[in-house]
């Protein structure tokens, strides 16, 4: 078979977000499914789990399984939760899920709602996206008013209510803890665990957290069968996945194909490398994953097994393309700024490790750096790793690592020389964006 | 005195969010007399704290935490710009540099008229559409080249100017 896309499929014109559209489109059918056969929530969460639908949010953690953590029976509320926070370097897929195909991650939350025993659930969307945030609303109004939300959703008595909240500008509010403190009206800041949130989540009730794209996934999944999702990629890599491309090619943006699809014709898609140079290095997940070098990433098949056996991951599907104008050390500089920027804090490895490894690569870029940092470096990395609170420290040290291993001459190269490989001119060249684009 | 305005902005947050968890609206009030002030003062932040019954050290945590919230005056027109990396590949300092040189200031400074301030931002989850700059939180403007900075700059001048001659 080859369908490569359900989430951006047929969306055409301004207009794809309206209901009408995702409706003409076969829109809140797999809802209508689940209502008008009586579907159990079991065999619900029987389905997705048979689509090995893996969360699309960074860890791949398979969807079935944690809806099914969820406790049955429990007496009080329960909530679903959206995270659309997106702020992983790289990453922009959910909000052009968002922008174009917003019913039908309601619809999967619905789903996901009525799966699980929940009432009501939040969408937490990035700071940044005012637009998709109001056209979310927008779309929530027009949910409510054809009766797919509210207290008894289609005529029956099942009941589900739906809202979003705006995030305001913190990295960390992506993890799923700190997502749910944000919600709170508090600072984000991560949570211990356990307990885990399907336990203890929201309010201190049983909660669930998934990507944006997971949710948007599961309308497909009930209508066309979790068996069928499967088939579209790979085993244990089911279905499609929304990729967003960025960097050195000629058409960076938000591109969905099957799992199991090979790099290069994700590359192709993306009209090639930019001015036709050569693929340096990528980062395959998002700036939290670990660099590859071009010519392992041109082996790789795009999904979780292939890249995890190639030594990254991939993470929210964001891939970061450089070419050979790329100064790996600047590049690292700058990834290691942010995560010291977005550290929460709260855990003195990551609070104080991504600051010393901040200035220490700051250092060496700008020709102050001596031979046994870079031992150190790595040093830092691994005692920060595993040893925090959330996974923000590992984020931390991963591309760190990854950049030493790879890339090590090119960071010898700076301490001995005082300056870039890459010529500075090279790298202004190759960083220029080209006009035509600017439409 | 939060203005009527913003009072019924703020209960429509609330709204949704259960009874017992007022608190829950914080970010979105904060945002919402932000918009309306360009910046959060200790009499704004108070205010919002007594409206939703929180201690105003809470509302100033979360006001203080994230990012996008300003605790100190700002231009009329705060410009973000995503100097993250995968921008970075695409013009992002680049596009940074030219707006500051533009107009006359670094980061986190204001222009003299009170115009503009310029900031440095991480990713805003739109690095395909690099360079990328955000105005006063709200708008986004993508592929910013040299042209378009100038266009940008122009056109959120003569807002300003019309602003000052309406007042
Ligand atoms: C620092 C940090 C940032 C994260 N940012 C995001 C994010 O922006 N979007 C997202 O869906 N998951 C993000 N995650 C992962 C979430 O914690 C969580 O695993 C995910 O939302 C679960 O959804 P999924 O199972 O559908 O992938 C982040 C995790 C960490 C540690
Ligand atoms: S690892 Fe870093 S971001 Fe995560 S909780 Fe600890 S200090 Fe905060
Ligand atoms: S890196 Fe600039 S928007 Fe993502």
């Amino acid at each position: 078979m080859s369908i490569q896309s359900i989430i951006l499929a047929d969306l055409q014109g301004e207009k794809s977000w309206r209901l009408k559209d995702y409706e003409a489109r076969g829109g809140y059918k797999a809802l209508r499914k689940i209502l008008d056969e009586k579907l159990t929530p079991e065999a619900v969460i029987a389905e997705v789990k048979k689509s090995v639908l893996r969360g699309r949010g960074g860890a791949g953690f398979p969807t079935g399984l944690k809806w099914s953590f969820m406790p049955r029976g429990y007496q009080g509320a329960k909530y679903v939760c959206c995270n659309s926070d997106e702020g992983e370097p790289g990453t922009f897929k959910d909000r052009d899920i968002l922008r174009y195909n917003p019913h039908m991650v309601i619809e999967g939350m619905i789903i996901a709602g009525y799966a699980m025993g929940c009432e009501r659930g939040y969408n937490y969307i990035h700071g940044e996206v005012w637009d998709v945030y109001k056209r979310f609303e927008d779309a929530l109004d027009e949910a409510r008013a054809a009766g797919y939300l509210g207290k008894n959703i289609l005529g029956t008595n099942f009941g589900f209510e739906l809202f979003a909240h705006h995030g305001y500008g913190a990295y960390i509010c992506g993890e799923e803890t700190a997502l749910l403190e944000s919600i709170e009206g508090k600072k984000g800041q991560p949570r211990y665990k356990p307990p885990f949130p399907a336990s203890f989540g929201l309010y201190g009730k049983p909660t669930t957290i998934n990507n944006t794209e997971t949710f948007a996934a599961v309308p497909w999944i009930i209508i066309n069968g979790g068996d069928k999702y499967l088939d579209l990629g790979k085993p244990n890599n089911g279905g499609t996945k929304v990729f967003s491309v960025s960097g050195h090619v000629n058409r960076p943006g938000v591109y969905e194909v099957a799992l199991g699809t090979p790099f290069s014709a994700l590359l192709e898609m993306c009209g090639g490398m930019r001015g036709g140079r050569k693929l340096k290095a990528c980062i395959p997940g998002g700036s939290s994953m670990p660099v590859l070098p071009g010519d392992i990433m041109m082996q790789c098949t795009m999904d979780y097994d292939s890249i995890a056996k190639a030594g990254s991951m991939l993470g929210s599907g964001a891939v970061i393309i450089m070419d050979e104008t790329v100064c790996m050390v600047k590049a690292l500089e700058r990834l290691s700024y942010f995560y010291h920027e977005e550290s929460c804090g709260q855990c003195t490895p990551c609070r104080e490790g991504t600051g010393w490894l901040y200035r220490m690569v700051h250092r060496i870029e700008h020709g102050q750096g001596r031979m046994e940092d870079l031992d150190v470096l790595n040093e830092v990395s691994d005692n920060i790793a595993g040893r925090t609170i959330c996974a923000l420290g590992d984020a931390a040290a991963l591309p760190v690592k990854s950049f030493l291993k790879h890339f090590r001459s090119e960071f010898e190269y700076h301490v001995e020389h005082k300056k870039c490989l890459v010529p500075v001119d090279v790298q202004l060249e190759g960083s220029k964006i080209y006009v035509e684009q600017a439409c | 005195m939060l203005s009527e305005q913003s009072r019924l902005k703020i209960d429509r947050e609330i709204a949704k969010y259960p009874p017992d968890q007022k608190q829950s609206a914080v970010m979105a009030a904060l945002a919402i007399v932000q918009e309306e002030r360009c910046w959060l003062s200790n009499d704004s932040l108070r205010e919002v704290a007594d409206y939703l019954g929180m201690p105003a050290v809470a509302v100033l945590e979360v006001a203080s935490f994230y990012n996008m919230y300003d605790l100190h005056p700002t231009g009329r027109f705060k410009l973000t710009v995503c100097t993250n990396l995968p921008c970075a590949l695409s013009g992002g300092n680049h596009a940074a540099e030219y707006l500051k040189h533009k107009l006359g200031i670094e980061y986190n400074e204001t222009t003299p008229d009170g115009v503009f301030t310029v900031k440095e931002g991480e990713c805003m989850g739109a690095c395909g559409d690099a360079p990328v700059l955000l105005v006063n939180n709200r708008r986004m403007c993508s592929w910013m080249s040299e042209q378009k900075i100038d266009q940008l700059v122009s056109e959120l001048s003569a807002s300003a100017a019309r602003e000052q001659g309406g007042k």
